[in-house]
Formats: structure tokens, sequence, C-alpha cells
């Protein structure tokens, strides 16, 4: 508990407010309202007593110097006069000698003027991206032809540790979203077909959907979420403790070392990945027509070579490598992009999984034109 | 300076996995001292600071904070002895989310209910009192240097006024000019504000300008703990060398001027 206290001059003497008790941080906020509430008279000049005081510490000090001023004193007079230990002197000169203005927040910046000027900001940043990726896979294409010149550059022990890590590793995972969505691909068109007595065209339903659009475009989303944003990880984090720089001055190139094998490994993983994923796609619809409609497998095999042309399923390997190639150069441009804290390293994963997949979704859309307008 | 003993540890292990860190270690802070705990690489220096604090639960043994044991506490009496003492890690270990001014607001925020314009001068002092300027206490810590950012990591640790301050490795990382000006800065508060300090180090230049006593980790335990004046004279191998190599001979010429402005 901190205690003050006014006392009225007798005679000569000045009038002095008196201090007592432990003036510590646990008690701050009871000393500010304890001097707030002090009344003092304007323009008369107080001595500080602070001889009783237990406790002292740099906020207690703080506080002390703040009342020294407002009763016309200071930290000088307090010392010289105010009765204190010797060692709590010492303290109040040091907290003296440092008592600083806080250091104003910047300010807030809101109103029209500002979102004007972020969204400028923003697009401008958009367009500088953008080049900076363009360049970064011009930079891949170059490595890709160099190390073409030179095979015995290439890493293939990275490149196949790679293949293994995006491609194998995620096989149960992709197998099993994909024969989840055939399973429900089925059950959810063989109810709406069957209010028109067509259930047999569950077979085409599920086939174009899954050889098309689902199956690939599945594969392509959870491999982005996979393995694109591991890429940017490994390489951002490998950027954050200097090992790119410490590469390069070695003279290796990070691009063949780092890029090429990655990218290289996902062109390859990714179409194999997109078959798989076709193949449990279509397992799991024909087996739900099979339980739900008594569709059996050897006609839902035989509708299906009927109907379904070569095209419907290449349609969705085409775009696997190009798929592939988005997500890859997205990752691992952004692991680039990491610039030396780990907080970074966190920003630019999550950028990179969203710029991966919506890269993909509009390719998928751009494809969707193009087959259209050739007419397939 | 043979004051009261703040920290008490007696026969503390610690092992991780198969490998033993600490086997049967002994050591006695005393109030108002500042203590050096030097070692070689991987001989548990930080594990025992981290051990002290809290942060790593020891196998066997006893440590005495304030009279308290520390493996005994319930949460209440947890926090209050947290209050108690300030923690350095070793790169500043800021919030970096929060600039360096509310770094320093946070333990106050914790533990204390103030109003917001008094927690504001509080942490314009810390962060004048640790050798910042008052413009960085609006930044963020990516925004500073290491150095800064260890000055800002002090201006948090020593927020509530703490009794005792553990520093990791002070100096480490720090050019010697910054790094003889933060060993001033350390020997000036704990002066000023009667400070215990523990601080692992391998800094010679600090053990001879700030330190009163020297504690030689070694062996699993605390091999001597001593002024270093008697340490130079001690004739365990480790000891001498560590003392007597060609750095420490050089930081031992430059001590005795600098020795004069701390203490002064």
């Amino acid at each position: 508990m901190a205690t003050l206290s006014v006392h009225t001059g007798a005679g000569t003497d000045a009038p002095c407010v008196r201090l007592g008790g432990d003036w510590t941080v646990e008690q701050a906020g009871d000393i500010q309202r304890k001097i707030a509430e002090l009344i003092l008279t304007p323009g008369e000049a107080y001595r500080i007593d602070a001889a009783q005081i237990r406790r002292l510490d740099t906020t207690g000090a703080l506080l002390l110097i703040k009342l020294a001023r407002r009763c016309g004193s200071d930290a000088a007079t307090v010392i010289a006069q105010g009765g204190l230990p010797e060692r709590l002197k010492e303290l109040l000169s040091v907290v003296d000698s440092h008592i600083a203005a806080p250091a104003p927040e910047p300010p807030a910046r809101t109103g029209l003027l500002h979102l004007v000027e972020q969204v400028g900001e923003t697009a401008l940043w958009l367009w500088k991206d953008s080049l900076q990726f363009i360049a970064f896979v011009g930079a891949v294409v170059q490595t890709f032809f160099f190390v073409l010149t030179r095979p015995r550059r290439f890493r293939f022990t990275s490149l196949v540790f790679s293949i293994e890590q995006v491609g194998l590793n995620a096989l149960p995972i992709v197998g099993l979203i994909s024969f989840l969505i055939g399973v429900v691909l089925a059950y959810q068109g063989a109810s709406q077909l069957r209010r028109f007595g067509a259930e047999i065209f569950v077979v085409d339903l599920i086939a174009i959907s899954v050889l098309r659009e689902v199956g690939i475009l599945l594969t392509a989303i959870v491999v982005a979420g996979r393995s694109g944003s591991a890429f940017t990880a490994q390489i951002g984090s490998m950027v954050v403790h200097e090992e790119v720089d410490a590469m390069r001055t070695i003279g290796l190139d990070p691009m063949e070392v780092l890029v090429l094998p990655r990218v290289l490994a996902l062109v390859i993983a990714l179409p194999l990945l997109a078959f798989f994923s076709d193949i449990l796609g279509l397992i799991g619809g024909g087996l739900m027509a099979w339980v739900t409609q008594g569709l059996s497998p050897v006609l839902f095999m035989e509708r299906l070579q009927e109907n379904i042309g070569f095209w419907t399923f290449g349609v969705g390997m085409i775009k696997a490598p190009v798929f592939a190639a988005l997500i890859s150069l997205v990752g691992c441009y952004e692991g680039f992009q990491v610039s030396g804290s780990a907080e970074s390293v966190g920003r630019q994963t999550t950028r990179s999984v969203v710029e991966a997949i919506f890269l993909v979704i509009v390719a998928d859309a751009v494809f969707s034109i193009f087959f259209n307008m050739i007419g397939i | 300076m043979d004051g009261d003993v703040i920290i008490d540890i007696q026969g503390l292990c610690n092992r991780f996995g198969p490998h033993v860190v600490h086997d049967g270690l002994d050591l006695q802070v005393r109030r108002g001292e500042v203590l050096g705990v030097v070692g070689g690489s991987g001989t548990g220096k930080s594990v025992l600071l981290r051990t002290i604090v809290g942060l790593n639960r020891p196998a066997a043994g006893r440590i005495r904070v304030f009279g308290q044991d520390t493996r005994n506490l319930d949460a209440a009496a947890r926090r209050a002895l947290e209050r108690r003492w300030g923690v350095l890690f070793q790169d500043g270990a800021l919030f970096s989310s929060l600039t360096v001014a509310q770094n320093v607001q946070v333990p106050l925020r914790e533990h204390l209910a103030l109003p917001q314009p008094l927690m504001d001068e509080i942490a314009a002092l810390k962060i004048a009192l640790s050798g910042l300027k008052a413009e960085a206490g609006a930044k963020f810590p990516a925004e500073l240097s290491g150095g800064m950012r260890k000055r800002a990591g002090l201006a948090r640790a020593l927020a509530l006024d703490p009794e005792i301050l553990f520093l990791d490795e002070p100096t480490a990382g720090l050019d010697p000019i910054g790094a003889a000006a933060f060993d001033q800065l350390i020997l000036e508060l704990s002066h000023a504000l009667g400070l215990t300090v523990f601080m692992v180090t391998h800094d010679l230049d600090s053990l001879y300008t700030i330190c009163d006593r020297v504690a030689v980790l070694a062996e699993k335990k605390v091999l001597a703990v001593d002024t270093i004046d008697r340490l130079l004279d001690n004739d365990h191998p480790w000891i001498h060398e560590y003392f007597h190599g060609p750095r420490a001979r050089a930081a031992l010429r430059a001590a005795p001027e600098r020795g004069e402005e701390g203490s002064g």
C-alpha cells in the first residue's frame, strides 16, 4: 500500500507532500489515482518528503518524478532533500535520466483515400509479381534446355526422390478421395436419373465427370495442398538459413538443383496420379451403382466401352502435365520469395497453395473453352 | 557480497534419453550478485537456466528460488514466482506480431491492471533504460537489428521490476562495442535496481567486467564457483586452460580499466 498526504506548511516552512509505503509496479494504478486526486494549490511549490517510502522500483520512481513535477519540484530536489536512502536515490536518478515520451503510434490510416491507395498498391504489386513469375518460368525453361544439352548435370537422384515424395506417397490420399467422390456422384446422379427412368445413364455421368474433370481437378488440388506447399516450405526454409546463398557461392545453380527436379517430378507424377484417381473414381461409382441399382460390373464395363470415347479420358490426361507445371512452378517461385523470417515461410506457403489452386482452375476453364471449340 | 542465498540448487540431475547433462549439480546464487556461468559447448549451461525457470523438468534434485521449491508450487504461487524474475533469451524472443512497446507491456497486462497511458509511459521508460531510442518502441521485431532485439528483450524482462534477471548469452552475436555497452548496461541496471543476475555466457570480457562470481560447469556439475581472481589460481586443467588461454589473457589485460569504470 502506498500513501501520500499533503501537509500545509507551518510558519516559514514550505507546504509538503509526504509519501510512504510501497511505491512499486503492483501499486502503480493506485498511486496514479491518488496523485490525480491530490488537491494542490496552483502556483505553490511543495516539498516532497519521501523518507517514509519502504520500497521503490522503477515504476514507483517514474510516478514519484511525475508527482514532483506536478508539485513544482524535480527529481534532483527530491534526491537532495527528500530523505531517501542512498540506494533509492541512485535508482531515482537513473530513472530520471531515462524518462522518455512514448513513441507515437504510426497513424492508423483509414478512409476512402487509403482504400484507393491500397487498391493501387495491390494492383502494382500484382503486376510486378506476375512479371517476376513469368521471368522465373522463363529461367526454369532456360535451365531445362541447358540441362538437356548436358544430361550429366541433371540430378536423377533428386528427381526420383521427388517423384516418391509427390507421387508414390500421395497415392493413398488421392485414391481414397477419388473413390469417395465416385461413390457420391453415383449416389446423387442415380437418384436424379431415376425420376426420368434413365438409371443406366449413371454410367455416362460417372465416366464423363470423373474422367474429364473431377479426377484430374481433385488430384491437382490435393497435390497443390500437399506438394506445392511442401516445395515452398522446403525452398523457403533453405532461403531463411542462407542455404540457397551458400549454393550460389559454391557454384551450384539453385534452378538446376532445387527447381528443375521438383518441376519434372511433378510433371511426371501428376498424370500418373490423375490416372490412378480416374480408375478409383470409376471403381467407387461402379460399386455404388451395383449396390444401389443392381447394375452389374459387367454391364457397367460394357456401357463404358460403348458410350465413352478415348477423348473423354484423353482430355483429362492432357491437362495433367500442365496443372503439374503450374503447381510446381508456383510452389518453387513462392519459396524463393521468402524473406528472412520463419513467419514469412508460413505466409508464402499459404499464398503458394491459394495461387496454385486458383491458376489450376483458371487453366481448367481455358481448357474447357478450347476443347469446346475444337469439338472434343 | 555475502548476502543471503536467493537461488539454491541441490543434487540436480538432467538427462535427455541416455545422454546425462547434469549429475548431482549444486549451485547457490546470492542476492544482489552478478553470477556468470561458463562451460564448454554442450555442458548444459542453457539447460541449467531453463531448468531453474521451469522450462525443463529435472530428473532429480531440488531447486529453491526465494526459498520456495519450484517443483511443488500450485498455479497461483507459480505465477507469483514468475513475476519476480525476468528472462532474456538468446535472440530476444520477442513476439513478432507486437511492436517493441507492446512486447514490453505484455507482462504488465498479464499480471496487473494498469491504465493504458501509464503502461505506455512504463514501456517507454524500460525501452530507454535498456538503451534503445524512443522511436524503437513503435517498431516491430523484424525491423530491428540483433543487438536492438536483445535490448528490447531486456526491456521486456525488466517490465515488472524483477528481482532476478536470467540472461542467456546476452553478448553473443554483438560487435565488441555493442557487447561492451551491453555489459555496462547490465552492470548499471543491476546496481541501480538491486538485481541479482544469472548470466550464461561465453564472453570472457563480460566475465571480467561485470561478474562478481563465476560458476564453471564441467563434468556434469559445477566444478567451482568463485571470483575470477581465485579461479585464475585454480589447478583444474579445464579451468586453467579456460582462464589462461590466449583470449582469456587478452581479456584480463583489458579488464582493470573497464572494471574501474564499471564499479565507479
